[in-house]
């Protein structure tokens, strides 16, 4: 019965091929279309990948050099400690006129008349205010070194740094630039000699935020991001880890079960402000935890990334095939045995993939931390996440909003390092996946 | 193995009841975005000169944020210091009073001009109070009747201003900067072209006058930016036609991009707002909680080294910056002000 309906059939499609029109040249042509858009909208992508990526690498990589002057300070104990009595009074070291030994050792370096005060002045600010507390670090490590003459690379000021990488338009007249021209022959003086170059600025990774750019890093921003990253990841995995496998080997399930899975569903597209105004209700008014502290952070954008690492790990977990769960437990392994021994590892590289995706994108938010205090000046490292700190994307909306020229190129370095951060991780969660990952 | 995991659960338990109970050592602060940069160098020269205190915390948010925080309480889990960048309003001193913040010390560090700029490259603006007005203002008077702003470009408000389209960007209504520009610039010219008079001679009482007078228009013209003036500048970059409203302090700091304008025939400059040449300034705050005085480590002595002549006044890096030094007497009014406790 069947062979003699199929046999008329196909023997008719045979004959008729060769002559019936069945659109082949328009779906050709419709998938090479459909191909040319898929094409366009990834060279779109890219278009302004490189656009971003240009703008910003093109702005910033100068903020990795930074101008210095090489100088022969000579620290002289008239100055230091006249009255030598720093052995009885610890703040004599702590406290002492440093900007003048630098600023002696720059006169006599470019020939300046002491008696000119305007071009003692103009001198004095090609050095950096930092030099204070980077001399007072030298000496108060190391006392014995007041009498002796060494030679130190000292920060120019954030102006002169400007100038030097040719981010001031200097075809303006004298009196509308932040540096003249006898600043700019200082500076011409200098490099030639060999004492002033750009230097590669260590100091934008180990500098807290300071309102002049030359001394200005991301040293408590990086330490805070950690913080928060180190908590988001104790707090968030297992919990999630916990939560997922109870809802997908253990729950009933029924309306209870389908509605915690709307509500996790629904978290994780809520707007992330809306953590930190919990945050700052939940942890720093009721239960008293400090402001700007990264545990208050840790703590909120611990609940930001929850939703998203349960809905990896449920994926995860859903992608082990039944087969397995089937055979564990014909050998006798209790349901338990089952989910540790065998679901939970093979379904690991999706866990902690998704938990990597869900830290980057916390390392990236800035919303939630500023309803807890976090967007704010902190120059000091903090010794325990309990401690006040700042984020890394904050760093970079703080300095996109400063005043001096010497910013831009800070802001955007700050970009490329947080960029370089989200790469590195997104780049383990790509290996992990590639490398652990069982296919079926 | 379970009494390891009672004891590591007591341990954790433990170390956040201590936290909780955990005082500050330093002093925190928050507010205003035009007050943020001084208050930035004055605690980072803080912390260099008091080795013995941690460096103060500031925090951004603009003078309505910060002092909302303010208000929230009395307390070490409560700021210290709010920035403002206007004074504090008879509803916020409510507002603190209800949380339990009543003895509140007024701290006036010196004052900020409000400038007006365009491109470096575009012709010089002699503005008036009364150009912005006709240029900026929702309605204005035209003939006797109050009608929907129709001056299309700046040569229509004046014929010596270039003939470029009206395009402002002006403070949005979350900074201080954006009421002292209603009050010394539209207010001053929307009375100056008399139209306040005929707004209340055409049936509104003075308080509607005066709102309907800096209600500024809707159509585009006039742009609120409600970031920083960094993004004031990156318009003016890319509409060299625009004109931006700046604090003194950031167009010093940028003065080979941009062009300022005389208002009522005085530039601004630091020595002709201390003068009161200059119409349009205002003086800066920040207010301190009196009951935190000697229970924050630091916090009177930050508040006296921030109006120490060293930090604010005329040769001091605030100046230096671009704050307008108060006059001798007056800096010398608020350290006694200080010292002898008044509070508002």
């Amino acid at each position: 019965m069947t062979d003699a309906s199929l046999t008329p059939a196909t023997t008719a499609t045979g004959t008729r091929s060769h002559t019936r029109d069945i659109g082949l040249k328009a779906r050709y042509a419709a998938e090479r279309r459909f191909r040319a858009y898929g094409l366009a909208a990834v060279a779109l992508g890219l278009f302004f990948l490189f656009l971003l990526l240009g703008s910003v690498i093109a702005q910033g990589y100068t903020a990795f050099w930074q101008t210095s002057i090489q100088l022969d300070i000579e620290f002289d104990e008239e100055v230091i400690d006249p009255d030598g009595n720093r052995d009885s009074d610890r703040m004599v070291l702590l406290t002492a006129n440093y900007p003048l030994l630098a600023q002696r050792a720059l006169h006599e370096k470019l020939g300046v008349d002491p008696d000119d005060r305007a071009a003692r002045r103009d001198a004095n600010s090609l050095l950096s205010q930092g030099v204070r507390t980077q001399l007072r670090d030298i000496v108060v490590s190391d006392p014995s070194i007041i009498g002796t003459t060494r030679t130190v690379w000292v920060l120019a000021h954030g102006d002169i740094d400007s100038a030097a990488k040719g981010q001031f338009d200097l075809t303006v007249e004298e009196s509308r630039r932040r540096v003249n021209d006898r600043q700019l022959g200082y500076m011409q003086t200098l490099e030639e000699a060999g004492v002033m170059e750009g230097r590669f600025n260590t100091g934008l990774f180990t500098f807290g935020a300071s309102s002049r750019p030359e001394t200005a890093g991301m040293g408590v921003a990086i330490i805070g991001s950690f913080y928060m990253m180190a908590i988001v990841l104790v707090l968030a995995l297992p919990i999630g880890v916990a939560a997922s496998i109870y809802l997908e080997e253990f729950a009933p399930k029924n309306r209870l079960t389908d509605i915690i899975e709307v509500n996790i569903n629904n978290l994780a597209a809520v707007p992330s402000i809306v953590y930190g105004l919990l945050g700052l209700a939940v942890f720093i008014n009721f239960a008293g935890l400090p402001r700007s502290a990264a545990v208050v952070g840790g703590l909120v954008l611990t609940l930001m990334t929850l939703p998203t690492i349960i809905i990896a790990t449920r994926a995860a977990l859903k992608a082990v095939p039944p087969s397995i769960r089937a055979a564990a437990l014909g050998v006798g392994a209790s349901k338990m045995q089952m989910v540790f021994h065998h679901v939970l590892p093979l379904a690991a590289p999706g866990i902690l993939t998704g938990t990597i995706i869900g830290l980057a994108t916390a390392l990236g938010e800035t919303a939630p931390l500023l309803l807890i205090g976090m967007v704010a000046f902190v120059a000091d490292y903090p010794a325990t996440p309990f401690d006040p700190s700042t984020a890394l994307p904050v760093q970079i909306y703080m300095w996109s909003g400063q005043a001096e020229r010497a910013f831009v190129e800070r802001t955007s370095g700050a970009i490329i390092i947080l960029l370089l951060f989200l790469a590195v991780m997104n780049i383990t969660a790509i290996i992990l996946r590639r490398r652990f990952e069982r296919r079926w | 193995m379970k009494s390891l995991k009672v004891a590591l659960a007591a341990a954790l338990c433990a170390t956040a009841l201590t936290t909780a109970a955990h005082a500050r050592d330093q002093v925190s602060v928050a507010g205003s975005s035009t007050v943020l940069p001084y208050a930035t160098i004055v605690a980072e020269n803080f912390g260099e000169t008091f080795p013995d205190f941690p460096t103060p915390i500031v925090e951004s948010g603009g003078s309505s944020g910060g002092l909302k925080e303010f208000c929230r309480g009395v307390g070490t889990e409560f700021i210290d210091i709010a920035n403002a960048s206007r004074a504090i309003r008879d509803s916020e001193v409510a507002s603190c009073a209800e949380a339990g913040v009543t003895e509140i010390q007024e701290i006036r560090i010196g004052y900020d001009g409000i400038v007006f700029a365009s491109d470096i490259n575009g012709p010089d603006f002699a503005l008036e109070p009364i150009h912005m007005y006709q240029a900026l203002a929702a309605q204005i008077v035209v003939d006797g009747e109050l009608v929907d702003n129709p001056n299309e470009t700046w040569a229509d408000v004046n014929p010596d201003f270039p003939d470029w389209e009206i395009a402002a960007y002006i403070p949005g209504e979350k900074h201080g900067t954006r009421e002292v520009f209603e009050e010394k610039v539209l207010l001053v010219g929307c009375e100056a072209a008399g139209d306040l008079q005929a707004r209340m001679d055409a049936g509104m009482d003075e308080d509607t006058a005066e709102e309907n007078c800096y209600a500024v228009r809707k159509d585009g013209k006039s742009v609120d930016i409600d970031g920083d003036y960094t993004e004031t500048l990156a318009r003016i970059d890319a509409n060299k036609e625009g004109m931006g409203v700046f604090g003194l302090a950031f167009y010093e700091n940028n003065t080979d991009k941009l062009k300022v304008a005389t208002m009522s025939g005085v530039t601004p400059t630091t020595e002709s707002i201390a003068a009161g040449e200059y119409p349009v300034s205002r003086p800066l705050f920040f207010y301190v909680k009196k009951a935190h005085l000697g229970v924050i480590p630091g916090l009177k002595e930050y508040v006296e080294f921030f109006i120490s002549d060293a930090m604010t006044g005329p040769d001091s890096p605030l100046a230096e910056y671009g704050l307008v030094a108060a006059p001798d007497e007056e800096r010398e009014a608020t350290r006694a002000s200080f010292a002898a406790g008044e509070t508002l």
